[in-house]
């Protein structure tokens, strides 16, 4: 071992490894300002608590309970009873939710079970096609075709524009993102499993059903939590198929208000409109509740989303 | 959808024929499955249809394309057009090319390249992929908070289009983070490695090897997050997006601005009986095309780059 010489000839020294120079001193400069540009992405999501947070509580501090309690919403009226956004987006996360639910999943396991690839090659980009049209087309359509061709024909005593259209034009919206994250947990199902459960003489209805939904359970969780997310972020399709009824739903088939559609339903100049002050502040405290409900949600569904993760 | 029928009448019947049970609840199950897909193409078709019913005609018969594209939003359903939506579109495709983009990639640069995996990068991690799942009219309100009534309120010029713009940004920057960080992660290990065993300090290691790897990912992420932004209304109706005004020309970023989303929104709430119908059709034909255009682009890459990496 002491036949190795201090100095090889030609050999690199330490001190020219550990040498400054143009490049190296690029390199520091790049570090620096890359960490800036994630610094500055971690400050914008600090902004949007602080904004909605200020002007909420700045709401809070100048409402009582009572005025909370009352049952309707109508901030130019100075009525903030907060329980007709809150049963409004309730009506439609649930009509919403039992659409998307199961027509997504149904979808999910056809295509990642039964599906052939040239059905996939077709039925994949039809999906991804209704994944990005806008969400105000959607509630077009809901307000259109579904409320007098489909509503109005079972429920003919209710309004043209109610939560239940809403409901069903913001499943119709979400259907994709359940499609999608339930097909990739589906997918995380090492075909082992499968392998297993045709060898032992099960049926293909028997393999997918007892074996391989109950493996990728996590991801069905996840991704109907994440579908609960989105609908109670939707606006579009409430503010235009939603009705905007200030009071306090009685049931589906009333029109109403949701988070995201009272939020919005006040500015604009209409007659309905806020100025400032208090009434304005009010869409911040929806904000702020809109912000907290959809954050445990999707912090929610991360924790399924990571299980499916360990397990396979 | 009465091919998949007759294949099962043919399993079934082959069942039969080689003697077995025929699986009679397999087979219903099967067809229940398909028919969750049918609901969703027949929807698909149903909302084309409706667009297309009074829109088509009007685009390309009485009104003429030319002329819907060119005219600003007039309260007369005869002369109003999409030319101001469509330059608000466009130019909050550029705000968002030039300010979120490049601010995204290089967050994502960081995370995934420089910053060691500490507890601090883990928890913008964790927050980043959250800022992801906050609805999109919330970012209306932080727009508002910030660009608007805000001091820098006096250098965006209050509910402008450069304000919409930005706060567009914001809302795909987690997005554009998550995705490249996503293109970047794919590149694999040893490409680095052996960069940095010739010699070449981190940065070299990233320039020449790492983004030119990961960037046919990139593109296609942040290509379909533009796709996202522009479809959204709901944030800049908190911005004050006008449905009928003046200006509104190219290159008039501090004035009032509507967007085509907005302008769908602000048509759609005329009542049926002043003669809009055609207008709210022929706007929202024009959004889709602009929109599943840019979708298209974005899956066509990606196909491209997934074809050429297996």
């Amino acid at each position: 071992m002491t036949a190795l010489t201090p100095d090889p000839p030609g050999g690199v020294t330490l001190a020219e490894l550990s040498r400054r120079d143009g490049r190296t001193a690029t390199d520091a400069v790049m570090h620096r300002s890359l960490g800036a540009a994630a610094g500055l992405s971690i400050l914008i999501s600090l902004l949007i608590i602080g904004v909605l947070l200020g002007d909420a509580l700045s709401f809070a501090s100048k409402t009582t309970l009572r005025e909370l309690g009352a049952n309707s919403w109508s901030p130019a009226r100075g009525n903030y009873g907060v329980m007709s956004p809150l049963l409004g987006t309730l009506w439609v996360t649930l009509v919403a939710t039992a659409i998307a639910g199961p027509i997504g999943l149904g979808a999910a396991i056809y295509l990642s079970e039964y599906a052939s690839g040239r059905v996939r090659k077709v039925v994949k980009p039809v999906i991804e096609v209704l994944a990005s049209i806008p969400s105000v087309v959607v509630g077009y359509f809901a307000f259109r075709f579904i409320a007098p061709e489909i509503t109005q024909r079972i429920f003919s005593g209710s309004p043209t524009a109610n939560l239940l259209v809403a409901g069903l034009g913001v499943g119709l919206l979400t259907i994709p993102l359940m499609t999608s994250v339930s097909e990739d947990a589906l997918r995380a199902v090492p075909s082992s499993l499968r392998e297993a459960s045709y060898g032992i003489g099960a049926k293909k209805i028997t393999t997918v059903v007892r074996i391989v939904v109950p493996a990728a359970v996590s991801g069905l969780v996840a991704g109907v939590i994440l579908t609960i997310s989105r609908a109670i972020g939707e606006t579009m399709v409430v503010l235009l198929a939603g009705g905007l009824r200030p009071s306090v739903p009685g049931s589906p088939l009333d029109s109403g208000l949701t988070i995201t559609s009272a939020m919005t339903s006040v500015v604009g100049g209409g007659s309905d409109s806020v100025q400032g002050g208090k009434g304005y502040e009010s869409i911040f405290f929806l904000g702020l509740l809109l912000f907290l409900i959809t954050l445990a949600l999707n912090l929610f569904a991360n924790r399924f989303v990571r299980r499916v993760r360990q397990t396979y | 959808m009465t091919a998949i029928p007759a294949q099962i009448t043919a399993d079934v019947v082959a069942a039969k024929l080689k003697g077995e049970r025929a699986d009679i609840a397999g087979v219903a199950f099967r067809f229940l499955l398909f028919a969750c897909l049918g609901i969703v193409l027949a929807a698909l078709i149903a909302l084309i249809a409706t667009v297309s019913g009074e829109g088509i005609p009007y685009l390309f018969g009485e009104r003429g394309l030319a002329d819907f594209l060119n005219r600003p939003g007039f309260s007369e359903p005869e002369f109003a057009g999409v030319y101001q939506a469509l330059v608000g579109t466009v130019s909050m495709a550029v705000i968002i090319a030039v300010v979120a983009f490049p601010l995204g990639v290089a967050a994502a640069l960081y995370l995934e390249e420089y910053a060691s995996d500490t507890f601090i990068t883990r928890t913008v991690s964790v927050i980043i992929r959250n800022l992801a799942g906050v609805p999109a009219v919330v970012y209306g309100l932080l727009g508002a908070g910030i660009f608007v009534n805000s001091r820098l309120g006096g250098a965006t010029g209050g509910e402008t289009l450069l304000s919409a713009g930005l706060t567009l940004a914001v809302l795909v920057l987690p997005i554009v983070v998550i995705t490249s960080a996503e293109a970047l992660r794919a590149v694999p290990a040893s490409l680095r490695e052996g960069g940095f065993g010739a010699g070449a300090t981190r940065w070299e290691v990233v320039r020449t090897l790492v983004l030119p790897n990961a960037f046919p990912g990139i593109l296609t992420g942040t290509i379909l997050s533009l796709a996202r932004a522009l479809g959204e209304a709901a944030p800049l109706i908190l911005l004050g997006a006008k449905t009928s005004f003046g200006g509104g020309d190219w290159g008039d970023i501090r004035g009032n601005f509507t967007a085509l989303p907005n302008l769908i929104n602000g048509w759609a709430k005329l009542p049926e009986s002043q003669g809009w119908e055609p207008n709210k059709q022929a706007a929202i034909l024009v959004t889709l095309v602009v929109i599943l255009g840019i979708n298209a682009v974005g899956i066509i890459l990606r196909n491209r780059f997934e074809k050429k990496s297996r």
